[in-house]
């Protein structure tokens, strides 16, 4: 086990430098970072000059990468385009999405389970029906779509909560923004629980489980759904840094000052220290989150053994 | 003829004694292409240290029947449709279900043919065995893995306390085989119904989980139903056999006259179709055609098709139960003649 946990950590180096690389060269294709500083200003063409010689940018492409990951690894993530340290900049944003990102999953956990459990043990009813209907619509309409709808409706008129977070983004006012943004997720997560929970009703050892003179409850909490929750939670798992990165629409609808709002920021900006620096950082979140659900999966799954 | 075996077993059977009663049972599976019906019409009986073995080919509707009884039928689609089953004086059918509940596990369990999928991928053995007395017994946790140690000794699985922590997958088929049957004692029912106990192990261990389990129901005085297709297994354990055949009983009898005297061309056909070491070489004998469709079963005696001896009678009358001594009967127009033979 930690021999494979170490294996996982090491196969991450590879990855982390073709992810960087990868998009140190796209922000360097988006274009003149100093004309984007300018805005729609032309630039005094030795001013201009000077800044690029100031950050590097006169160098060509892999030394500048290399100055990048050099820094880095002394724990500086360049400046931002408005003069601060990258690092401050994640230090204020992180946290910011990470509740937006919990409070998400944790919806995504009880609403998603919950009805996938409902739907699966009554598949063909009318709330089975209904239930997937609604998944099927939460899916196939666009998120920004959803998300200034309910803004409009829950916060806007009927007065429920914020339509705008404020900077500090306290828990309660990321209630309504963690629903919109784990919407899809959670309408996957009920049909994924739905489907595994139908497949396992008729497993052989859930009829032993009845047979065994088991209250319903029990056969359905300790037999069923342990086992129908294995893929549900690989599911949720690699969601977690899909949705700090999916954050960007969200962050938008209810202007929340998160990672989706820095790296807007900073794409529109061309800065390429903001938008690899942050990039970087959901890698690995998601790498780590993935390792993560691997090491869960052996817990929930004895047959599952690494070595 | 007789030995003092089979005396005993003539013996009318004491009202007393009578374990489980089964009467008139019916059962159908309702599915998109049309009613299956599964079971149309069993009657068996089982008494306290009694072994009946249920014969018959795959869709005979001898698990059905078992499931039924246990109460885990899957409905829908199943459903009991008529007739009663009556354990220890009471109607099982006619429970609530919170009552029916507390019967399973209680007083009869049931032991699967497939001990790997039958057995919960993801809980201990000691946690699936412990269950039955956290549950039932409202014992402490701790209480209940002594206890589902002891099982695992009682069916002589070795190093049970070191073991008892193990997942199902990690044990040999045998093993499993003992933990589902350690499983099923584990409150020491009245009546034990076990779905081909032995057909997913190799011969030498099918031999020696049958013993145990004869053995534990000796010590227990249980009843026993052991449903089968292995004709060889039932001769060893069973006091009784009934054959099924499309939802019917179709022959009743002591065990050891049944090997000498089929009274019903099925049962015949099923004795001729087993190797035997003096006819090798010889083409083994099968019984002609398929069991029958459960949604289109033919008119008159199912059997009709596929039997040797059939008669126009037997494509228009369906043949009852015939009683063929006191002990036995055979749901064939013609059982003299086939008994004669």
């Amino acid at each position: 086990m930690g021999r494979y946990v170490i294996r996982r950590l090491l196969q991450m180096i590879p990855v982390f430098i073709g992810a960087t690389f990868l998009i140190f060269v796209m922000v360097y294709a988006l274009g003149d970072p100093v004309a984007a500083f300018f805005g729609d200003r032309a630039p005094d063409p030795a001013t201009a000059a000077q800044i690029r010689h100031q950050y590097g940018l006169d160098k060509p492409l892999w030394h500048q990468y290399l100055d990048y990951m050099g820094n880095i690894f002394t724990g500086d993530f360049g400046t931002a385009f408005n003069g601060q340290p990258v690092t401050e900049l994640m230090k204020s944003a992180f946290p910011v999405t990470l509740r937006l990102t919990l409070v998400a999953i944790f919806f995504e956990i009880v609403i998603g389970i919950t009805f996938g459990v409902i739907t699966g043990m009554r598949r063909g009813r009318p709330i089975d029906t209904s239930v997937l209907l609604m998944t099927l619509v939460v899916i196939s309409i666009p998120v920004f779509v959803l998300g200034y709808v309910l803004q409009y409706v829950i916060a806007v008129q009927w007065g429920i909560g914020e339509p705008s977070v404020s900077p500090e983004a306290p828990l309660n006012e990321l209630i309504l923004p963690g629903i919109v943004l784990a919407l899809v997720s959670l309408a996957y997560v009920t049909r994924l629980t739905r489907t595994s929970i139908a497949e396992n009703t008729r497993a052989d050892y859930v009829r032993t489980a009845v047979a065994k003179g088991l209250p319903r409850r029990r056969v359905i909490l300790r037999h069923l759904l342990r086992n129908s929750l294995i893929p549900v939670i690989t599911f949720i798992g690699t969601d977690i840094g899909g949705l700090m990165g999916g954050a960007i629409v969200t962050e938008r609808i209810f202007n929340i000052q998160g990672v989706g709002y820095q790296l807007y920021q900073g794409i529109l900006r061309h800065n390429s220290a903001t938008v690899v620096g942050f990039v970087t950082i959901l890698v690995i979140v998601f790498l780590l989150a993935n390792l993560l659900v691997d090491l869960l999966y052996a817990v929930l799954d004895p047959r599952i053994r690494y070595a | 003829m007789t030995s003092l075996i089979t005396q005993v077993e003539q013996d009318p059977p004491d009202p007393q004694g009578v374990l489980l009663d089964v009467r008139n049972l019916h059962v159908e599976f309702r599915t998109r292409d049309g009613v299956a019906k599964a079971v149309n019409g069993v009657d068996y009986t089982v008494s306290a240290g009694e072994t009946l073995a249920v014969l018959g080919e795959s869709g005979s509707g001898k698990s059905v029947t078992a499931q039924a009884i246990m109460g885990i039928l899957d409905s829908p689609p199943g459903f009991v449709t008529q007739g009663e089953i009556v354990f220890q004086g009471q109607d099982l059918l006619t429970m609530g279900k919170e009552d029916r509940r507390r019967v399973r596990g209680e007083r009869m369990a049931m032991i699967f043919q497939d001990a790997l999928s039958s057995l919960n991928p993801v809980l201990s053995v000691g946690e699936q065995l412990g269950e039955m007395f956290t549950v039932h017994r409202g014992m402490s946790r701790k209480d209940a893995k002594v206890k589902a140690i002891e099982l695992m000794e009682r069916v002589r699985i070795p190093a049970a306390k070191q073991r008892v922590g193990d997942f199902p997958h990690q044990f040999s088929g045998g093993m499993r085989q003992r933990i589902m049957i350690a499983m099923a004692m584990a409150l020491e029912p009245d009546l034990i119904i076990a779905d081909e106990p032995t057909t997913a192990l190799d011969v030498t261990v099918q031999a020696q989980v049958m013993e145990l389990l004869a053995e534990l129901q000796r010590e227990l005085h249980m009843g026993l139903i052991l449903i089968t297709h292995d004709l060889g297994v039932v001769a060893d354990v069973a006091d009784k056999i009934a054959v099924m055949y499309a939802g019917r009983i179709v022959e009743t009898s002591p065990v050891h006259e049944i090997y000498r005297k089929p009274a019903h061309p099925y049962t015949k056909g099923l004795l001729r179709s087993i190797p035997r070491l003096d006819q090798k070489g010889q083409e083994l004998y099968a019984i002609k055609g398929l069991p029958p469709n459960l949604l289109h079963i033919p008119a008159g005696c199912a059997f009709n098709p596929r039997c040797p001896m059939a008669q126009d009678i037997c494509r228009t009358d369906v043949p009852p139960l015939y009683e063929v001594s006191e002990t036995r009967a055979s749901a064939c127009h013609f059982w003299t003649e086939t008994i004669g033979e």
